[in-house]
C-alpha cells in the first residue's frame, strides 16, 4: 500500500463536530457571561457586577419558586427512586414472565408519550379531582413529577443490576437468609451507586421540568422554571440569566456526579 | 416435587407483583389513566368556560379538520389546523435531517478518538442534553433577538444596516429544535459507532474504495440501527414541541403544542384539545410502530 489511510479522517467530519461543539456551547456561555453584566442589558457588556444574582437572591417570587421547584424535585425523586430499585429488581432477578412487554411499557411510557398529551392529560383528571375534593396543594406535581421521573430513575439501577454478579446473592439465598436480608447484606451494598445515580437523575429531570408543570400547577404554584417562561413574555434583564447559570450549574454538577457514579466498580 | 415447585413460583410471581405495584400505581395514576381519560373528553362536548359538559359529540373530532359554517351549518374542509400539523410535521423533518447532518460527523469524530478521550467528548454532549430545555432555547434566543449577539455583531463589522428579524420566524424554531435536539441524535449514533468494528473499514480502504464509497456502503449499514433510533428519539419530541416553538415562533407560527395548549386556555374547547392531543399521539405512535419494525429488520444488537 502506497498510501497510508487514517480511518479516523472523513473529509470534513472533523471540521463538522468542532462546529457542533462551538454551536453548542457558544450561547451558553454567552448566556453565564452576561449574567454577570453591570448593565441591564444582554448584548451589550457594561463591566463585571454581582448585581443580578444579588436581585435574584432578593426577589421574593424567585425565593419561593427555588424552594417549590426544590420541595417537589426532592419528594418526586425519592418516590420515584423508591419505585424504581423494586420494579427494577422485580425485572431482573427473574425469568421471563407473563405480562413482561406490557411492564415494559408501563414503564417507559413517560418517554414515549410527548410532554404536551401528558400535560393535557393530566390537566383534565387533575382537574376532575380538584372540583371533587377542593384539594389544590402540591401533591398533584410531586404525583406526577413521580410519574415522568420513573423511567429515568429506573435506567440506571436496572443497567447495575444486570452488571451484578448474582453468585453472591445465590450463595446467601443457599444459606437460608430470607429474601429482605439477601437485598439489605448483599444487594444493597453493590447497588448503592446505582441508586445514587438514579435518584440524581430523577432530581434534575424534576428541577428542569416545564411543561408538565406549567399545566398541572394551581395558581401561586410556579417552580423556577415556570416562573422564568412567564418572565419572558416581559423586559428580559440579565436576572434570568443569573438564574438560568444557577441552575445550569446545578445541572452539571449532577452530570458530572451521574457520570462518575455509574463508573465505580465492586 | 413439582407441586414444592409450582408453589415457589407462585411465591416469586407474587413478590414479583408486589415489587412493580408502586411504580405500576403511580404510572397508572398520573401517565396512561390521564391518557385514557383524555380520548374520553374527546366525545364530549365543550362546556361555556372551559371544561365539558356530559354529553356525547363527535364534533370535537370532526373539528379536527373540519369547520361547521356559521350560516348554513354545512360542514367544510378546514385547513387551519391542518396547516399546524403540516407545519409541525414539516419542521420536525428538517429538524430531523439537520441534526443527522450534524450529528453524524459528530459522533463519528468522538468514536475515533483514543479511548480515554472519548468519554470526555462525549460528557461534552451529555452536559447540554441534561440542561434545562428552557434555559438552552433562552440562550438562543439572546443569540438572535434584533438586539441580540449575533445582530449586534453584525452592525459593528458593517454587515447589515438595521437588525434583521431572526426571532419569530420559521427559522428562529428550527435553529432552537435543532439547537436543543441535537444531543439526542449524538447519543444513540455513538453508541452503535462505538461498537463498529473499524478494521472493517479499513478493509474497505486496502481494496481501494474511495472515503464516500467507505461511508456509504461500510459505516452507514453498519450504523444504521444508530441512525434509525437517533431519528426517532429527534423527530418525536420535535413533534410534540411547545416551549421552543412558544418562546421562538412568537403568535404566528403555532406549532400542534401549542395549538393543543390554546384549546385548553383561550379557546375553552377541552374536547377539541383532547381530540388534537389523541391525534398527536396517533402520528407518534405510528412512527414507532415504522422505528419498531425498521429496527426488528436490523441485526439483532447487542446492548
Amino acid at each position: 500500500m502506497s498510501k497510508q489511510f487514517n480511518i479516523s479522517r472523513q473529509t470534513g467530519f472533523t471540521t463538522i463536530a468542532m462546529v457542533c461543539f462551538v454551536l453548542l456551547y457558544m450561547p451558553i456561555i454567552l448566556l453565564v457571561i452576561y449574567s454577570f453584566n453591570a448593565g441591564s442589558s444582554i448584548a451589550i457588556w457594561e463591566g463585571f457586577s454581582w448585581r443580578w444574582y444579588q436581585s435574584a437572591w432578593e426577589n421574593e417570587q424567585v425565593q419561593e419558586a427555588t424552594i417549590r421547584s426544590l420541595v417537589i424535585a426532592l419528594w418526586a425523586s425519592g418516590i420515584s427512586t423508591f419505585c424504581a430499585v423494586l420494579a427494577a429488581l422485580a425485572t431482573t432477578r427473574t425469568r421471563k414472565f407473563r405480562g413482561q412487554a406490557a411492564v415494559f411499557a408501563m414503564i417507559n411510557q413517560p418517554l414515549m408519550v410527548p410532554e404536551i398529551v401528558t400535560a393535557v392529560a393530566l390537566l383534565i383528571f387533575f382537574a376532575m379531582i380538584k372540583v371533587a375534593t377542593g384539594y389544590t396543594g402540591l401533591a398533584y406535581l410531586i404525583v406526577a413529577h413521580s410519574a415522568f421521573c420513573i423511567p429515568f430513575a429506573y435506567l440506571p439501577i436496572r443497567a447495575r443490576l444486570q452488571g451484578m454478579d448474582l453468585s453472591l446473592e445465590q450463595a446467601a439465598a443457599d444459606l437460608y437468609a430470607p429474601p429482605f436480608q439477601v437485598f439489605r447484606r448483599i444487594t444493597l451494598p453493590q447497588l448503592w451507586p446505582g441508586i445514587l445515580a438514579g435518584a440524581m437523575l430523577a432530581f434534575v429531570i424534576s428541577l428542569d421540568d416545564v411543561v408538565i408543570t406549567e399545566f398541572v400547577k394551581s395558581a401561586g404554584q410556579d417552580t423556577l422554571p415556570t416562573y422564568m417562561l412567564g418572565q419572558l413574555r416581559r423586559v428580559v434583564t440579565p436576572e434570568i440569566n443569573a438564574i438560568s447559570t444557577v441552575l445550569l450549574g446545578i445541572s452539571v454538577t449532577f452530570v458530572i456526579a451521574f457520570t462518575v457514579l455509574s463508573k465505580i466498580k465492586n | 416435587m413439582a407441586d414444592m415447585s409450582s408453589t415457589a413460583d407462585a411465591r416469586a410471581s407474587r413478590r414479583r407483583w408486589l415489587l412493580l405495584a408502586p411504580a405500576l400505581f403511580i404510572l397508572v395514576f398520573a401517565a396512561a389513566g390521564p391518557l385514557l381519560i383524555t380520548l374520553f373528553y374527546s366525545f364530549l362536548t365543550p362546556g361555556d368556560y372551559g371544561g365539558v359538559e356530559w354529553q356525547g359529540s363527535w364534533q370535537a373530532w370532526f373539528n379536527v379538520f373540519m369547520e361547521r359554517d356559521i350560516f348554513d351549518d354545512t360542514l367544510a374542509w378546514s385547513d387551519a389546523h391542518l396547516s399546524i400539523f403540516w407545519r409541525s410535521v414539516k419542521l420536525s423533518l428538517m429538524t430531523t435531517v439537520l441534526c443527522l447532518f450534524f450529528g453524524f460527523p459528530t459522533a463519528y469524530f468522538i468514536a475515533t478518538r483514543p479511548k480515554k478521550q472519548r468519554d470526555l467528548w462525549m460528557l461534552l454532549i451529555i452536559i447540554p442534553f441534561w440542561t434545562n430545555l428552557l434555559i438552552r432555547t433562552f440562550a438562543i434566543v439572546e443569540l438572535i433577538r434584533a438586539e441580540g449577539t449575533v445582530n449586534t455583531l453584525l452592525l459593528w463589522i458593517g454587515v447589515i444596516d438595521a437588525p434583521i428579524q431572526m426571532l419569530f420566524t420559521e427559522f428562529s424554531i428550527l435553529l432552537g429544535m435543532v439547537y436543543v435536539y441535537l444531543p439526542l441524535m449524538v447519543l444513540p449514533l455513538y453508541a452503535s459507532m462505538e461498537r463498529l468494528d473499524f478494521s472493517l473499514v479499513e478493509a474497505g480502504y486496502d481494496l481501494y474504495a474511495t472515503r464516500l464509497q467507505v461511508l456509504r456502503r461500510v459505516i452507514l449499514p453498519l450504523v444504521k440501527p444508530g441512525v434509525i433510533a437517533g431519528s426517532i428519539l429527534v423527530f418525536v419530541p420535535s413533534l410534540g414541541a411547545y416551549v421552543t416553538p412558544r418562546v421562538m415562533g412568537g403568535g404566528n407560527q403555532l406549532m400542534i403544542g401549542n395549538l393543543i395548549e390554546l384549546q385548553f386556555g383561550q379557546g375553552r374547547n377541552w374536547p377539541l384539545g383532547a381530540a388534537l392531543s389523541i391525534t398527536l399521539l396517533a402520528i407518534v405512535m405510528v412512527a414507532l410502530l415504522a422505528y419498531v419494525r425498521a429496527a426488528g429488520n436490523q441485526e439483532p444488537h447487542r446492548v
